[in-house]
């Protein structure tokens, strides 16, 4: 609870602070605060003993979601740190900004720490209305506007859709808490129209998370959207969409059929596969992150199957995801500062004309891929290893081979960046992006060498 | 003092050499590699007093994986090769000169610090990672400082990392699986473990996939040549004289006792197998005018040799196939050094536009005689005792076995000596070539050493081996 009210603050306290003229100390009051908020939320873990419950258990904080809001608060702080940079341009419109992304972050905590699925709706809701603003948040640039009116719109549906299916599960449950809700759903006498309603709620979630068959918005949003906005989106919204998921089909469902398991193991499948032969043909790297971006989903569905003992094991693999994201993102944003586009070819030489930001995003492609001894590979391991135990074979031994495909196409911006040489220079950017995809790495690394500070989180 | 010591000197050595200066890289990465042979030496005496020099410890609670370095004769064994081949590497590199050489140099210690984690870890876990660890430095190092053109070299450089990943993966799930039944990833516990025969066939089949790839045993060795020629000398010495070893040594760690009722129930088939490796890398060596090729294609029939000895599941086996491993070590690295030697002077891998050069360089023509007789195994050095002690252990198990296998001698002896004549003798070239210098006839002098030594006074080294392999045994029986 007290997350939550510090984030909520913070936000109200940056547009004050624009109000009264100190614009030039929102990031570091931003930062400070966020860091102060993270404390708050890691040291739960120590004093917290059960879950505790707010507002006629309107919200319910509980481990997982504090871990999880950690995680994100974790992500927010790269995110804001890069704002003073990438908006150094627009100083006018900063406050919005970050405000919005703090906002963002609040819907976020929402969604992992909801006891009523009124206050689900409302996270996400806050959540998908400030990434529409962020996608769209380059007005001159038409690629953008793009963005932002076809997430809205996929957006507005698949909104509709957890509505709907929110009503349903309220229909036949009769309520919208998620104690009662789990003792319906465990019961056998439940209506009917329950599952549907867990349908459609999936539905909309498979949406959010960019998960195949419902993820063509996916690559169009990436690249349109300011890069910013596309490294908040594919790091911290998409944990953020999981997280959530996770918890809202752990808190109202016990006991799957066997056909909502193959519909999960199928989405899984697809995500990995069309997301790794997908990015196999890109060019641009934004684009090629979407698709990436997709396959990880799909592993991180995976994790769905193992509900209610997957906890440790999502976490560890989102934050692995996400830190390996940031950091890759970070370069991103820093060589193609002055570019149209984000081609491939940008990246030529990076390896000699600067070093550091080569090895960082080397770094991070290789966690992505599963390389050890990056958290990546631990995060798949663990995952993998999990399924074998629950005798999900086939599933790991396709996504064995989706591990192996997606070398190649992480190969490729490694080789772009030590095989090809560029004449251009590279262009003169802030040391902040340096710093975020250094720190990003480091904590990649750390986690990777010491997996049992995650993992004992959940237990 | 533990064996934990050996890889920080290793990696720490790496950071150091990185951070060090362009001039200043080579020797640095030489004064490390140095100080590791001289610390595996003392670990070496420590073990042969009776003292321990094991490292255990609690790394990840849930799932259960240990810090776990056992140093026994044959992870010693296997750790001396390395820390002795590093230095005579990064030795006979100097003559060339690289870009970025702090960079390179780092990487070499790099790869030998996850090559020694490779033979010390007796975590499952650990050593997986430790085993693709090893694969990172290679890739780069061929990938940035190769010969030849660009564009193929990254194809055969990608080949390469997918193909080995690829079968690393599944040994991976075999050790998940593994995990399952024993609770634990440690060596010991994976020993005990009681596998239905279905079960042992398939984690049997997965570890050798993986191997089978590494060694590489025929059908899985597409990627070997193409490597070797495109990777620098230093790279191609590496992989062959030490990289190649970690399959090897696998199977006896890991491989055969983990699943011994499926070694014995097929021994059979990948005796064959690997014995078709022998006969299949000989006749492509017999066609090779390409010399680097010619040494992979030769390396190929050795090491499907040291497998068909490991598969016949015996002490002969495994003691032949463990004094091959380190003779072929040795004596690869030094004919890979002698094919560099040549391409810097001639500028060319082909053997029908070298000739002539005995007449020009008498040091170095010696020095390449004892290391073809060598390689082909003339009693009275290093190989011959390993080629013998194999061939030995395979005509206990079908005398056809080591009628064919011993093809590879004759074969062998045919290629080489023919390869030595071509490039070696004949009319002088028009071409000049200097004969070599100090700092290459150390390298050679040490090689050619080791190689005579071990090969009239092999005794140490079994002394220090048996006890492992006998240990190794019976879990077997």
């Amino acid at each position: 609870m007290n997350t939550l009210i510090a984030i909520g603050s913070l936000g109200i306290l940056v547009l004050l602070l624009e109000i009264f003229g100190a614009r030039k100390t929102i990031i570091p009051v931003t930062i400070i605060g966020l860091l102060a908020t993270l404390g708050i939320s890691l040291g739960g873990f120590s004093t917290e003993s059960g879950p505790a419950s707010f507002f006629n258990n309107m919200i319910v904080e509980d481990k997982y979601s504090m871990g999880f809001s950690s995680l994100f608060i974790l992500l927010t702080i790269f995110i804001v740190l890069m704002s003073a940079d990438f908006y150094n341009k627009e100083q006018k419109k900063l406050p919005d900004y970050i405000t919005v992304k703090l906002l963002l972050l609040f819907g976020g905590v929402a969604m992992v720490s909801f006891g009523n699925l009124a206050t689900y709706f409302v996270g996400i809701e806050i959540l998908s209305v400030s990434l529409y603003v962020l996608a769209a948040s380059k007005p001159e640039n038409i690629k953008s506007n793009e963005a932002g009116m076809k997430y809205f719109l996929m957006g507005a549906f698949a909104s509709g859709f957890l509505l709907f299916g929110i009503a349903l599960i309220y229909g036949a449950t009769g309520s919208f808490d998620m104690e009662v809700i789990h003792q319906a759903g465990m019961s056998a006498g439940v209506e009917d129209w329950f599952y549907i309603g867990v349908a459609m709620v999936s539905v909309a979630m498979f949406f959010k998370i960019a998960a195949a068959p419902f993820h063509l918005w996916a690559p169009d949003v990436y690249q349109g959207s300011p890069t910013l906005t596309t490294a908040l989106m594919s790091t911290l919204a998409k944990v953020i969409a999981i997280g959530g998921f996770y918890r809202l089909l752990n808190g109202m469902y016990g006991n799957f059929s066997d056909g909502f398991i193959t519909t999960i193991i199928v989405v899984a499948i697809l995500s990995m596969t069309i997301g790794n032969i997908m990015a196999l043909r890109q060019d641009n790297v934004k684009r090629m992150l979407a698709y990436s971006g997709i396959s990880h989903a799909g592993f991180m569905l995976m994790a769905l199957l193992a509900i209610p003992n997957g906890a440790g094991n999502l976490l560890y693999y989102a934050t692995a995801y996400a830190l390996a994201g940031i950091a890759a993102f970070a370069v991103i944003i820093a060589v193609t500062k002055n570019k149209d586009d984000e081609n491939i070819i940008s990246f030529n030489g990076l390896g000699k004309k600067n070093p550091v930001m080569a090895l960082t995003l080397t770094l991070a492609l290789l966690s992505m891929a599963g390389i050890p001894i990056l958290a990546g590979f631990f995060g798949k391991v663990f995952l993998f290893g999990q399924m074998l135990e629950m005798g999900y074979t086939t599933l790991v031994i396709i996504a064995v081979v989706n591990s192996i495909i997606s070398l190649g196409y992480y190969f490729k911006l490694i080789l772009a960046m030590y095989t090809k040489s560029s004449t251009e220079e590279m262009p003169a950017t802030s040391s902040i992006y340096t710093v975020v995809a250094v720190i990003a790495t480091i904590i990649n690394l750390a986690i990777g060498l010491f997996p049992d500070f995650i993992l004992t989180m959940m237990a | 003092m533990n064996v934990s010591l050996l890889l920080v000197i290793l990696l720490a050595g790496a950071l150091i050499t990185y951070f060090s200066s362009e001039k200043l890289a080579r020797q640095v990465a030489l004064f490390v590699s140095l100080v590791a042979f001289v610390a595996t030496g003392v670990l070496l005496s420590q073990f042969q007093s009776g003292v321990s020099v094991d490292v255990m410890a609690q790394w990840i609670s849930k799932p259960n994986i240990s810090f776990y370095l056992k140093a026994d004769g044959l992870s010693l064994a296997l750790t001396l090769l390395t820390t002795a081949v590093t230095p005579l590497v990064i030795f006979s590199s100097f003559g060339n000169s690289f870009q970025n050489k702090r960079t390179l140099y780092a990487l070499i210690l790099f790869m030998a610090f996850a090559m020694t984690g490779t033979f010390l870890a007796a975590d499952g876990f650990l050593y997986y990672i430790f085993w693709e660890l090893s694969l990172i430095p290679i890739y780069f190092i061929g990938l940035l400082w190769g010969n030849g053109d660009a564009e193929l070299r990254k194809q055969t450089m990608i080949r390469f990392f997918i193909y080995t990943f690829a079968g690393s993966l599944f040994m991976l799930v075999a050790f998940i699986f593994l995990y399952q039944k024993a609770g634990s990833f440690l060596l010991e516990d994976l020993y005990a473990l009681n596998l239905t025969s279905s079960e042992q066939f398939w984690v049997f089949l997965a570890f050798f996939l993986a191997y089978a790839i590494k060694i590489p045993i025929v059908p899985f060795h597409s990627w070997q040549a193409d490597t070797y020629q495109s990777n620098p000398a230093l790279g191609t010495m590496l992989l062959s004289g030490v990289m190649l070893k970690m399959a090897l040594f696998s199977l006896i760690r890991w491989q055969i006792p983990i699943a011994p009722d499926a070694a014995a129930e097929y021994k059979n088939f990948f005796i064959v197998l690997s014995i078709i490796g022998v006969i299949y890398g000989s006749i492509l060596a017999l066609r090779q005018d390409n010399l680097k090729k010619l040494l992979a294609y030769s390396s190929l029939a050795h090491v499907g040799l040291i497998a068909a000895g490991t598969y016949t599941l015996t002490l002969d086996g495994f003691r032949g196939a463990v004094l091959q491993m380190l003779a072929h070590g040795f004596v690869i690295v030094g004919l890979f050094f002698a094919a560099e030697i040549i391409e810097r002077r001639f500028g060319t891998q082909k053997i029908s536009e070298m000739g002539g050069i005995r007449s020009q360089a008498v040091w170095f023509t010696s020095v390449f005689m004892i290391l073809t007789v060598a390689s082909v195994g003339l009693p009275g050095t290093f190989n011959f005792v390993g080629e013998f002690t194999l061939l030995y252990s395979l005509s206990q198990i079908n005398i056809w076995y080591a009628i064919i296998g011993g093809t590879t001698i004759i074969l062998g002896a045919f290629y080489m000596l023919r390869m030595f004549q071509h490039s070696m003798l004949g009319e002088t070239n028009t071409k000049v070539f200097a004969d070599i210098n100090i700092q290459e006839k150390v390298v050679f002098v040490i090689i050619v050493a080791v190689l005579i030594l071990f090969g009239l006074y092999p005794k140490c080294l079994n002394d220090l081996i048996v006890p492992a392999l006998e240990e190794t045994l019976k879990h077997i029986k």
